[in-house]
This record gives structure tokens, C-alpha cells and sequence, in this order.
């Protein structure tokens, strides 16, 4: 059958600025290190493997992602990476020193918005600045420059709940930057959103990155989402949830929304289908 | 790969129908009422006890089972219902009978006028009350004025609370936040809650002697246990993501109680403690009658005796109309307290006044142009 498929790279194909980024990248210190990390999971007596031997590094400022089909341990993992869960095996370390329980140096966006109500916009990215002791002048002030980072100045004194949704994911990720976090952890946050707000707080979230000096773990399910934003890609598969590919995105930077059609961002987009839902994905669409 | 709209295509999801005007029914299920019916339907709650209560009281024809002896006729014929004398209230029977006896010996016949049992007063009476309650002198020896006897029942009431409260809110949220204090308290806490405070009332007596401490026990024993109990479901209700949110922002544990878990349900625990308040009041009758009579209780208990019943109605009344009343004020509070839910920026900004205000202000000092 002849079909107007278009001729695609390969996604391994690396172009010469793409592989000096890469190259950057592996010359930078790690900050998280995540080794031979196991989780089990123990219901009624029937014991589940929600991670087996997951193990990759971090380097500073890289943008990374975790994608992987539902049930295989995306959120179990960023869990254990933030604290909020322990492994039952492995370990994780984030500058050398192994994590135990939840802390200021690993900042975490969640995909429900976790504003605390009763603060204001600007108390809320205060939040972990008093957490620390910062003084009130201070952290104000702090507080009010990240605000302008995400654009949200003139929401400084409004209430969560008076914010579109987009709108309460940027205090978010102020409130969870302004702690100047070694490593930002993001779970899904744009999965709630709407599609056009999803889209430029994709924009958003990538003029933040490349202006701020700061590491992102981030989980999604959105295959688009994870190669338009990623320096590397972390392929999760399920039962048990493991790691099947680490890939190294070959599409340039500065990304935009242009680059969806190009034949590197496809490329990739289509080794992340067959690696998800498996290589007979396409040939069974096409017969269908 | 085609997932992106085209430019100028409207998604369906926003597209919204044009609403159909619907005719607002009465009773339609889980539907508010239009505002006119929910006004009118307001009115009729309290209009129909009313009217009825009017109705009974007025008309001589409902009810009105006794006869208000006017005249009793010839006082001199003996007879079984010779003992019926002018101003008495006695049975309609009886007054028949007492008639017929007069009528075969052809005596003068005793009249009378239809009437209701002086428990039952009419509107007219419970009303003047209302205002003679405040203003009649105590008749016996060691009672209490009207306004004495209310704010001895207001002040057991608070004090009562005002313990229940210092003790049970803390354990409560303790017991929401820790699952060790959840262990230690709730099983113990469940099982006191099932006895009921009146039979620690011999007890109270004994321990606290006669004055208004057992009566402030009764109540305290009476709340405490229910508000421990409420008060640690409210807390459980708390977000846990928001937790989980602050401990990834380098919140410790007294922090997160501290900023989280108490901010976060103070709406919530504000309601709890206006529902809690009812139930103290409803141990307030058998708090005060226990020990020596005091308050309200005691002042209703003494009007029967001397069978004054518009002020035993009066009394009833205003026990209604201040809990009532002390709800009212906390709900309109309520709706300054916490502008995050109720959007009233009122208090906040009043608040913020008041604090630039103040000496020893902290604000940054202004940099002057």
C-alpha cells in the first residue's frame, strides 16, 4: 500500500549542535542521582512491583522527563525523588548525599493546584521563605521578583482562588523556585489544563527554564509535551515499572512550536509510541 | 498527529446552548427555589405554628376543653359537683353535670365561659411576658431576677464551652494530624461519648459541691468528647497534597501544623464550633437542674410552680432566641473571618489599616522620592 508517510530521520541522529548540547550536558556536575531504585508494594498479601532497578542521572540544568503508559511508577517515582514515599530499594542522592524525606532543596509542582487557599498570591510563593526563617521584608521582596519571573505581578494580592488555573500552576512554580530548589520536581502539572492554556504554559515554562539557573525533573504522559520540552527523555515501561530507553532528544534549542513538524521532533514522537504502546502501533493503524 | 485545532475552529466543549427559561417548580429535586418562594416559604416556617397557636388561643369553639367558672350559680343545692366556685377552671363535663344537678332542682344555673388549661397560654400573654419577665420583682425568698437567672445560664454556657474548647480543639486537631494521637485518644473518647453527661451529674455534685462548677462540668462533659471527635474529621478532611506541597517547601512538623493543617481548616472548624455551641446548649436544662436550681432552668422550674405560665412560655422562648441569636452573630462573623472562601476583604483590610496604624509597625520604611 503507498501512503504519503514522510521519509523521517532517525531519532539517533544527532545534528552537530545538537551533540555539542549533548556533550555540555555530560561535562556538567550531577546533581540527582537515582541508583538501582526497587518499590514494592504490599495490598492484602499480594505483593506488586511499582519500580524495579531504576537508575539514571541529572545533571545541572538539564530539562528531563519521565513518560511511561498509566501504572508504570511515573508518579510512584517522583514520589520517592521528593520524598513524599520511600523505595524499598536503591537510593536516591541529590548531591552526593542519599534523600531522606522531604525538603527545601527539591522543589515540587503538583498537577493539582496545591495553593494554600487562605494565602495570598505573594504568601504564598513567601511560603518556604518563612519556612526557612527569612525575614518578612525579605522575603516579600523575593517574593515579589519571582511573581514578576512568571508575569503574575498584579496578582500579588489576589487569592488562589480567583486564579485560572494556568494562572495558579505559574504561583506554583514561583512559590516552588523561590527556594532556590537544587532540583525542580514537576508531576504532570499541565495535565489539568486546557489545551491552549497547556500550550503556553509549555512557552511558559521553557523562557523560565533558559532563565533561571535550574535543574527540572518533570513527569508526563503527553508525548508532544515531553520531547518539545526535554534535553533527555526517561521511557518508563509498566509491570514492573522500569526503565526501557533513556532518550537524548535531537531537536535544537531554543525549541518552539515550529519544531512540532519537524522530522527530528517526529521522529523522536514516533520512537516514544513504539515504545509505549509497542512496535506494532503503526502497522496496525495503517491497516485499520 | 492532526490533534491541534485549526485556527478558527471553536471547540465544542465551550459551546454553550442557549438555556432554555425554565418555570421554577416547588418541588423539584435538589433545585433552589426561586428567591420569591424561599422568602415566602420563610415566612409561612414561623406563620403556620403562629396561626395555629392563635387559633387554639382565640377561637372558643377549637379546643378550649375547661370552663372558666364566672357565676357558680346556687352555691346552697348540694349535690357530687357542689364544689365548683366562681373563678375556678373546671372540666366541660363537670360544669355539665354541675348544671344539670342546679337545673332538676330548678336552682339558679352556674355560668361560665369556655377556656384553655392555663399551660397553654395564649400569643398576647407570652408576648407581655416576654417583657414582664424582665420587670416583675422575684416573689420568693432566694429567687432570682429574670435577667440574673439569664446571665447565670450564659455564663455556665461559656464557661462550659469556653473548657471544652481550650481542650478539645487542640486534641481534636492532634488527633486529625497524628495518627498516634488518633490511637491514644479517639478509641478511649468513643467509648466515654456513649455515656450520657446527665449521670455525671451525682458525680459533679459530689466533686464540685453545689455552686455552678459541676453545672460548667456537665456542659464541658457534654461537648468535650463530641467536639475531640469532630474536630479530628474536620482535620482529616485537610487536602493532603497541601501538605505534602508544604513538606516539599522545608515545612518540619510544627510547622506544618502551625501554617497548614490550622489555617487550612479554620473555616471549617469555625462552622464545627457553631454547631457544637447547639449542643451545649441542649445540656444546659439538665446542667442547671442538677446541685442546687439555678438560671433559666430555675426560673422556669420556680414561674410553674406558682403556675405563671406566660414566663415559663417567655423563658422557653428566649433560650430559643438567644441561641438562635449567638448563631446568627458567629455566622455573620463568619463571613468576614475568612475572605479566602467568602471573597470579603473587609476584615483584611481593616485589619491592614489598623496594623499601619499601631505603634512599632514592622512594614518596611517607604523610600521617599
Amino acid at each position: 500500500m503507498k501512503d504519503d508517510t514522510l521519509e523521517l530521520p532517525s531519532y539517533l541522529d544527532h545534528t552537530p549542535e545538537v551533540q555539542e548540547r549533548i556533550e555540555t550536558l555530560q561535562a556538567r556536575p550531577v546533581v540527582m542521582s537515582v541508583e538501582a531504585l526497587g518499590r514494592d508494594f504490599d495490598a492484602n498479601g499480594v505483593r506488586t512491583t511499582a519500580l524495579s532497578r531504576v537508575s539514571f542521572e541529572v545533571r545541572k540544568r538539564e530539562f528531563i522527563s519521565v513518560i511511561g503508559p498509566s501504572g508504570c511508577g511515573k508518579s510512584t517515582l517522583i514520589r520517592i525523588l521528593a520524598g513524599l514515599d520511600y523505595p524499598t530499594s536503591g537510593s536516591v542522592r541529590l548531591d552526593g548525599r542519599a534523600v531522606q524525606g522531604p525538603g527545601a532543596d527539591r522543589g515540587m509542582v503538583f498537577q493539582a493546584y496545591t495553593l494554600f487557599p487562605w494565602l495570598t498570591v505573594k504568601k504564598n510563593v513567601m511560603f518556604g521563605l518563612k519556612m526557612k526563617g527569612i525575614a518578612n521584608g525579605k522575603a516579600e521582596q523575593m517574593a515579589t521578583e519571582w511573581l514578576g519571573v512568571v508575569g503574575l505581578s498584579d496578582a500579588a494580592d489576589k487569592y488562589p482562588g480567583q486564579l485560572s488555573g494556568g494562572m495558579k500552576q505559574r504561583v506554583a512554580i514561583a512559590r516552588a523556585l523561590a527556594n532556590e530548589p537544587r532540583i525542580l520536581l514537576m508531576d504532570e502539572p499541565f495535565g489539568a489544563l486546557d489545551a491552549q492554556t497547556r500550550c503556553s504554559m509549555q512557552a511558559h515554562l521553557l523562557r523560565i527554564w533558559e532563565a533561571v539557573d535550574v535543574t527540572v525533573l518533570f513527569i508526563t504522559h503527553d508525548l508532544e509535551e515531553a520531547v518539545y520540552l526535554s534535553d533527555r527523555i526517561v521511557v518508563l515501561g509498566a509491570n514492573p515499572g522500569r526503565i526501557v530507553e533513556i532518550i537524548d532528544v535531537p531537536v535544537a534549542r531554543p525549541r518552539s512550536p515550529a519544531q512540532f513538524l519537524s522530522g527530528h521532533f517526529l521522529a523522536t514522537k514516533q520512537r516514544l509510541e513504539e515504545l509505549i504502546h509497542g512496535p506494532d502501533v503503526f502497522r496496525r493503524g495503517r491497516a485499520a | 498527529m492532526a490533534d491541534r485545532l485549526p485556527e478558527g475552529e471553536v471547540d465544542a466543549s465551550t459551546f454553550d446552548p442557549m438555556e432554555e427559561p425554565v418555570r421554577p417548580r416547588l418541588l423539584a429535586v435538589r433545585q433552589p427555589l426561586s428567591s420569591r418562594a424561599t422568602f415566602l416559604v420563610g415566612v409561612l416556617a414561623f406563620a403556620v405554628p403562629l396561626l395555629l397557636w392563635c387559633a387554639l388561643s382565640y377561637v372558643p369553639f377549637l379546643w378550649h376543653p375547661l370552663v372558666l367558672v364566672e357565676d357558680a350559680g346556687d352555691t346552697t343545692q348540694p349535690g357530687t359537683y357542689a364544689y365548683l366556685a366562681e373563678g375556678q377552671l373546671v372540666e366541660r363535663e363537670v360544669f355539665a353535670a354541675r348544671n344539670q344537678e342546679l337545673a332538676q332542682a330548678h336552682k339558679k344555673l352556674a355560668r361560665g365561659e369556655r377556656s384553655n388549661p392555663v399551660y397553654f397560654q395564649p400569643p398576647h400573654a407570652v408576648a407581655r411576658a416576654l417583657y414582664t419577665a424582665f420587670t416583675t420583682p422575684p416573689e420568693g425568698v432566694g429567687d432570682g431576677w429574670f435577667h440574673q437567672s439569664l446571665l447565670q445560664s450564659c455564663k455556665v454556657i461559656f464557661w462550659g464551652f469556653f473548657w471544652s474548647a481550650v481542650f478539645g480543639i487542640p486534641i481534636g486537631i492532634a488527633c486529625g494530624t497524628f495518627a498516634f494521637y488518633s490511637r491514644l485518644f479517639e478509641p478511649f473518647i468513643d467509648f466515654i461519648r456513649y455515656m450520657p453527661a446527665p449521670v455525671f451529674g451525682a458525680l459533679a455534685v459530689s466533686i464540685f459541691g453545689l455552686a455552678e462548677e459541676p453545672k460548667v462540668a456537665i456542659i464541658f462533659i457534654g461537648t468535650f468528647f463530641q467536639m475531640v471527635l469532630v474536630v479530628a474529621n474536620t482535620t482529616r478532611t485537610l487536602d493532603l497534597s497541601l501538605l505534602h506541597a508544604a513538606q516539599t517547601l522545608g515545612a518540619k512538623n510544627r510547622q506544618l501544623v502551625w501554617h497548614v493543617v490550622i489555617p487550612g481548616i479554620l473555616p471549617a472548624l469555625y462552622r464545627d464550633v457553631r454547631i457544637l455551641v447547639g449542643w451545649a446548649w441542649t445540656y444546659l436544662v439538665v446542667a442547671e437542674l442538677i446541685g442546687e436550681k439555678t438560671g433559666l432552668s430555675a426560673f422556669i422550674y420556680q414561674q410553674q410552680r406558682y403556675r405563671h405560665f406566660d414566663n415559663v412560655y417567655a423563658a422557653i422562648v428566649i433560650i430559643g432566641l438567644v441561641g438562635l441569636g449567638v448563631d446568627q452573630v458567629l455566622g455573620f462573623l463568619g463571613r468576614y473571618f475568612f475572605p479566602w472562601e467568602s471573597g470579603n476583604l473587609k476584615l483584611l483590610h481593616f485589619a491592614r489599616g489598623v496594623r499601619r496604624v499601631l505603634p512599632g509597625s514592622v512594614r518596611p520604611a517607604r523610600v521617599l522620592p
